[in-house]
């Protein structure tokens, strides 16, 4: 069914199609209606799930794990401060290997304070053991939504899994979105089964500790199964197109990037904007292209190496930075391009802090300044705000 | 029936543990796990029970088990609630229940707990109390008593020790309206164990606060616990009370107190503790037990 909805209540759809038996969760801006959906699904019966009302958002992450641990699917969303404050428990979700899924509604980070949409919080986080996912549209958060469940429950990934939306951006803005019906949704979704669960006939200790002699174990199987998370990621699309007719395109999305000589590279939803100008600026006759990077963990980092083969000079844009360095997103695409062994010329566009708008000329702007790098221009600093410095 | 020391079960949930000789904590975690059954859920944040029964490959537990954050028994507890009754494979006679600290429970995890009793979920929670945070080191928690040397309260030439008194964890389950909540000591073990297998058998969050000396942090031998526990009771310093329905019962009140003086001496945590400062805590102490009696009805005497 067609419905023009924001991308929070795109969200709730996919979440209630998934049939999770227990939500915790704890209200922060702009995640709220997410919860305020779910909760009425849950009240008039469209959605039989526990809904947990916790304190905090602490106990939101440490109850989906303690629900997890029995073999429930379990969903939880937050934002900000909130994610913030659910750091700790991250850890523990990823350590102990249990698939809660979870929204996160990207948001600046305090002080200032501020409740408008960057991607400070979640790649602040980028470190705790989360698949963490980017999405663009409302349509995209819906059928993430679904895909999560079944990436993340796959026996070969046992893994949590963040979603993220834009602030605003996403969450509150309206599109139509194709909403599928349950039993579609049910074919595509199996339930979760699990060996990683308490057994009443054969009990078991889940969470303990692990001294130096056993440490480096846990450690290198939550890595060798993240790393495995892309082909299953690749199936899970696959098999998502079949039941759908819908195909994402993996860990990153290469647009006009082939023979591309000035690459921008970004995450969520500003991405539609990228497109547009980079669809002007080959009607200019400039060869730019645009690469998405959809998957921040695991980090696809050779497709984006390989999409960025025959670029000249590589920008990135994105909604952070990370003080005194430069932005997170910067830092990982360096590293893909190190690893190929050859860099070109960099910048790193920093934007759309606390909700400020990136405007379509700051995006011509910045492949106007690719175009300079790749001509040989020199620069002092690669890390450059949008809009100009304080 | 009624379980008691005599003919509570041979079975063992929680052995092979590396708490210290003489742990009051263990015997807390060991002996409630022996009316609860093996069915029972188990959560335990970080302190010494979790870091003694939970190292890879000594794994202590014979029923189900876990670590939570530390802040995050009571949140954790409510999850594994859920998540069974969600899934209808929650077997008759499982209890979901936590076993955490003084610091895990009165400091940290307040709020947690809190949480979990506001929504009258359905879990055990038991705040084993040793008095400090000892599995960092001894230092001083919300339940650390006045005049005890911890090692950031230390005895020095300003202070005998901890000049805050004990928070009253018990008052405040029971000021949300729980629908059980006791106190207890390992040094009274059939009281113990008739406080757990009562609250075992009701629905809704239930509570037990149980006193559970620890030779390494108070500074007494390994082989005194039990007396340990029960003097601190015939002093006064620990009572034996519950919260059932909205009424408050004193289970024991010893109308005279033993000795605080002897009781105090015999630990090392306060050793700096001067005759002034005995009699300071006896006075205290007469106040708090004026509270209960007030708030009381008792059953015996
Ligand atoms: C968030 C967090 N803060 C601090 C610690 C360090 N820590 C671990 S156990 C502990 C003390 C536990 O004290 P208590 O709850 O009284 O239990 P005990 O060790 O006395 O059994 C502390 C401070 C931690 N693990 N996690
Ligand atoms: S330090 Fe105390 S509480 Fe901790 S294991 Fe040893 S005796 Fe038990
Ligand atoms: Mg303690």
């Amino acid at each position: 069914m067609r419905r023009f909805i924001s991308g929070n209540d795109a969200f709730a759809e996919g979440v209630r199609l998934a049939r999770p038996h227990v939500i915790s969760a704890y209200p922060i801006t702009p995640q709220t209606t997410v919860v305020e959906a779910l909760s009425s699904m849950v009240e008039d019966g469209r959605l039989q799930a526990e809904y947990l009302h916790v304190e905090s958002e602490h106990s939101a992450l440490s109850a989906a794990m303690g629900a997890s641990a029995t073999g429930a699917r379990t969903f939880t969303a937050t934002s900000s401060q909130g994610l913030l404050y659910m750091a700790e428990c991250l850890t523990y979700v990823a350590g102990g290997r249990f698939p809660v899924v979870m929204m996160n509604a990207n948001r600046a980070l305090a002080l200032p304070w501020n409740i408008y949409g960057d991607q400070r919080d979640s790649l602040a986080l980028l470190d705790h053991g989360w698949i963490q996912l980017y999405v663009q549209d409302n349509q995209e958060a819906l059928d993430a939504a679904l895909m999560a469940f079944a990436i993340a429950e796959d026996s070969r990934v046992s893994l949590p899994f963040m979603v993220n939306l834009d602030g605003f951006a996403l969450t509150h803005t309206y599109e139509p979105v194709d909403v599928p019906d349950q039993a579609a949704a049910d074919e595509f979704l199996p339930p979760y089964v699990t060996a990683n669960k308490f057994d009443f006939d054969h009990p078991v200790s889940l969470g303990y500790s692990a001294g130096p002699e056993f440490n480096r174990y846990y450690a290198h199987a939550h890595h060798r199964d993240m790393v495995a998370a892309e082909s299953v990621i690749d199936e899970v699309e696959e098999r998502f197109a079949a039941r759908f007719g819908r195909r994402y395109p993996g860990l990153v999305e290469a647009y006009r990037c082939d023979d591309a000589e000035t690459v921008l590279v970004t995450l969520g939803s500003i991405a539609g904007l990228v497109r547009d100008v980079v669809d002007e600026l080959r009607a200019e006759g400039r060869p730019v292209g645009l690469l998405r990077i959809r998957y921040m963990r695991p980090f696809p980092a050779a497709a984006i190496a390989e999409a960025l083969r025959g670029a000249s000079a590589v920008g990135v844009l994105e909604k952070d930075i990370s003080y005194g360095a430069e932005g997170t997103v910067f830092t990982n695409v360096l590293s893909a391009l190190a690893r190929r062994g050859s860099v070109p010329p960099v910048r790193d566009f920093i934007g759309g802090l606390g909700g400020d708008d990136i405007t379509r000329e700051q995006i011509r702007d910045a492949f106007a300044e690719l175009e300079r790098a790749a001509a040989g221009e020199q620069y002092v600093d690669p890390v450059m705000f949008l809009g100009g410095a304080a | 029936m009624s379980v008691n020391a005599r003919t509570m079960s041979d079975d063992e949930l929680f052995y092979g543990h590396k708490a210290c000789p003489g742990c009051g904590g263990a015997l807390v975690v060991r002996q409630a796990l022996k009316v609860l059954g093996k069915d029972a859920v188990a959560a335990l944040p970080a302190g010494c029970m979790s870091a003694t029964g939970f190292n890879f490959p000594q794994l202590a537990f014979a029923n189900n088990a876990m670590i939570t954050p530390f802040a995050a028994t009571a949140s954790v507890l409510s999850g594994i609630e859920a998540g069974l009754r969600a899934q209808g494979i929650k077997p008759d006679g499982c209890t979901v229940v936590g076993f955490a600290g003084d610091g895990g429970t009165a400091d940290i995890g307040l709020q947690a707990l809190s949480g979990a009793i506001d929504r009258n979920d359905d879990v055990l929670y038991f705040c084993y109390d040793n008095e400090a945070y000892m599995n960092t080191g001894i230092q001083r928690s919300s339940e650390t008593p006045f005049g005890a040397s911890t090692t950031t309260t230390p005895a020095g030439p300003s202070h005998p020790g901890c000049v805050t008194g004990k928070k009253d964890l018990f008052a405040m389950v029971a000021a949300q309206g729980i629908p059980y909540a006791a106190t207890a000591s390992i040094g009274y073990p059939n009281d113990l164990l008739k406080k757990v297998e009562k609250a075992r058998d009701i629905r809704g969050t239930r509570f037990i606060h149980v006193m559970a000396p620890c030779p390494v942090g108070w500074g007494f031998p390994s082989s005194d616990t039990i007396a340990l526990g029960k003097g601190i009771v015939d002093c006064g310093l620990w009572y034996l009370a519950e919260y059932e329905d909205g009424r408050f019962t004193l289970n024991r009140d010893p109308g005279r107190f033993a000795s605080v003086a002897d009781h105090l001496r015999s630990q090392s945590r306060y050793r700096a503790l001067t005759d002034a400062d005995i009699v300071t805590i006896e006075a205290h102490r007469d106040q708090v037990w004026q509270r209960l009696r007030q708030r009381c009805s008792c059953e015996s005497s």
